[in-house]
């Protein structure tokens, strides 16, 4: 029976333990050392690289646009992808192909869309410019990737592009969960569709959106790609991300022992986020009674 | 779907010209759900299929009226890559990589998640509860190690399991947390009839457990493989010159022909089709599996 385990569990656990856990432990060690990628790890400086980093206004600022990133996301994506999934979740023509477009932006690697959206925002002669100069108006003189001010509100409004799909889904996906009772007595008793949906549906969905904000929080705090897609974190450092900061310091400048202190903030600043959104938000979910009670009052 | 029903018949705008007590079913929304829903369509889909019909047209079309349909119609960018042998070689990386993540993202998940869900023993939560944390465990933050692990360790760095091997290990933890509760929900009765026929566990994991897994293992390999598929921090540290995978081909194509735009458009249009394809064909699988991950 022991040997029975260890055959079925063996090949996933050594894999995880090799190639997630071990780097994760070998990020702490090298974050104590001056390191350049060569040579043993001899030239410890203790906390040198994290005072280092946490003084680097290149990181601070990294920090804050994660930041910005995660709570502009969830303050956009959540009442536009909230008002989308309930003006779909009622039958109507094209239902089924509406949904799939809606999720098409998700599925394209962020890479792709990245590609994309840099040729659409072409300063001047971009899709984006010519349609604005049609009435009248025009984007920033630098190209809305190349103006410090506005740049990371663009890769903002590009992340909203290709995630608001997700919610939407996510989100009708919970609304085939509300029983429909509740609706007919709602009806029955006089509630506008209005009504309905702030003390029926909004309620009942509190669980798929929170799930949904974590995600959509820990995504932003990790976000990589689209950046250094759209804007390599530039102009003048106004978008990096502290991943960015960190693929920089350790790939092109190869100070291991700094990108490794990097990532170890990063990873302790998505932990206390995740362990306090835990405690504060998604516990109410566990106390299921009290909700459902609310709801159907 | 049935909730759409009741909702759909109380629309804001007949709202305020009737009652409110009607229970009267129809199909069809308002006519103002519609162009919503039509605002929506186009700015979802309008910056792709822009890209696809931006491949069929020449430079100069696209610098003179950018916001035009193809006049004429030119096909010389979409066969300049689809000749272009860095492309197909850039598909062939990006596939047999996405299969291997897929395959031992399956094959382990599965062994894993089986005792997990059906044996009782001591170490049975504790066990789980490591793989639970390894979702809180980003790539990002192990990748400068692993870089260092995969290419001056193992001397993998510019191979196909190189990438498929630390992407299968991320991806394992959120396999056996949606697999977990897929097994333990299938009936204890088959497991006593099978082991009273004489099968050993193992035999029943493969002949009973396995063939009746068949749609908890679609979802996670499809999960796997869409990430795997579009994933790009990885290989970008790990694989150079025709190891490269398409995202990273993408990526090249787009800056070093910074002003091809028709050429950026063709190719990138081309390299989306693949996932838009699987998307097609397994969408309700990455929904459900999605769904299974936020419920989880």
């Amino acid at each position: 029976m022991r040997l029975e385990i260890l055959f079925f569990v063996a090949p996933a656990l050594l894999v995880f333990l090799f190639f997630v856990v071990w780097p994760i432990l070998k990020a702490v060690q090298f974050s104590v050392y001056r390191w350049k990628g060569y040579g043993p790890l001899v030239d410890f400086v203790g906390l040198d690289n994290y005072v280092s980093v946490l003084q680097n206004d290149v990181f601070t600022g990294a920090f804050t646009h994660n930041m910005i990133i995660v709570v502009l996301s969830i303050l956009i994506q959540l009442p536009l992808g909230l008002a989308i999934a309930l003006l779909l979740n009622r039958k109507m023509w094209g239902q089924g192909v509406l949904r799939t477009i809606i999720f098409v932006p998700y599925v394209l690697a962020e890479v792709i869309a990245g590609v994309v959206w840099f040729q659409l925002l072409q300063p001047q002669y971009g899709v984006i410019d010519t349609i604005l100069g049609a009435v009248g108006l025009h984007g920033p003189e630098e190209g809305w990737l190349g103006t410090p001010d506005v740049a990371l509100y663009t890769v903002i409004a590009v992340l909203t592009w290709k995630y608001l799909g997700l919610a939407v889904i996510l989100f009708l996906a919970g609304l085939q969960g509300v029983p429909e009772e509740l609706y007919e007595a709602a009806q029955i008793d006089g509630a506008s569709w209005w009504q309905v949906q702030r003390k029926i549906t909004i309620p009942l969905l509190g669980p798929t959106v929170r799930t949904w904000a974590f995600l959509s929080m820990i995504g932003s705090l990790q976000l990589f790609d689209m950046v250094w897609i759209l804007t390599g974190g530039g102009p003048a450092n106004a978008t990096t991300t502290m991943a960015t900061f960190l693929i920089n310091e350790g790939t092109k400048r190869s100070n291991y022992g700094i990108a490794s202190a990097a990532s170890v903030i990063l990873f302790v600043v998505a932990l206390v986020m995740a362990l306090l959104y835990q405690f504060f938000i998604l516990r109410r979910d566990t106390q299921d009674a009290p909700r459902t009670k609310k709801a159907k009052r | 779907m049935s909730a759409g029903t009741i909702t759909g018949t109380v629309t804001p705008a007949k709202r305020q010209a009737t009652n409110t007590r009607r229970i009267k079913r129809q199909g069809g929304g308002s006519p103002l759900v519609y162009l919503i829903a039509l605002v929506v369509v186009a700015f979802t889909v309008g910056p792709v299929l822009y890209g696809v019909l931006g491949g069929f047209r020449t430079n100069a079309q696209l610098a003179d009226k950018p916001a035009a349909l193809p006049d004429p119609w030119v096909l010389t960018n979409y066969t300049g890559v689809l000749t272009n042998p860095d492309f197909w070689q850039y598909a062939l990386n990006s596939a047999i990589i996405a299969l291997l993540t897929t395959a031992i993202v399956v094959i382990f998940g599965m062994m894993a998640a089986y005792p997990l869900a059906r044996y009782q023993f001591r170490w049975r939560e504790p066990l789980f509860l490591v793989f639970v944390l390894g979702l809180l465990f980003p790539a990002t933050v192990a990748i400068i190690p692993l870089f260092i692990l995969i290419s001056k360790d193992l001397h993998m760095g510019n191979t196909w399991w190189g990438v498929a091997l630390p992407q299968a290990a991320f991806a394992l933890p959120m396999t056996v947390v949606i697999l977990r509760p897929f097994l333990m929900a299938l009936p204890k009765e088959l497991e006593e009839a099978s082991l009273l026929d004489g099968a050993s566990r193992i035999g029943f994991f493969w002949r009973i457990l396995v063939p009746l897994s068949g749609p908890g293992m679609v979802t996670v390999g499809v999960l796997a493989f869409v990430g795997s598929w579009n994933s790009y921090l990885l290989p970008l540290l790990l694989l150079q010159d025709d190891m490269k995978t398409l995202p990273l081909g993408v990526a090249d194509f787009s800056s070093e022909h910074a002003s091809d735009t028709a050429g950026v458009f063709a190719f990138t249009s081309l390299a989306m089709i693949p996932a838009l394809i699987f998307f097609l064909a397994m969408q309700k699988r990455i929904v459900g599996g999605l769904q299974g991950a936020v419920k989880g």
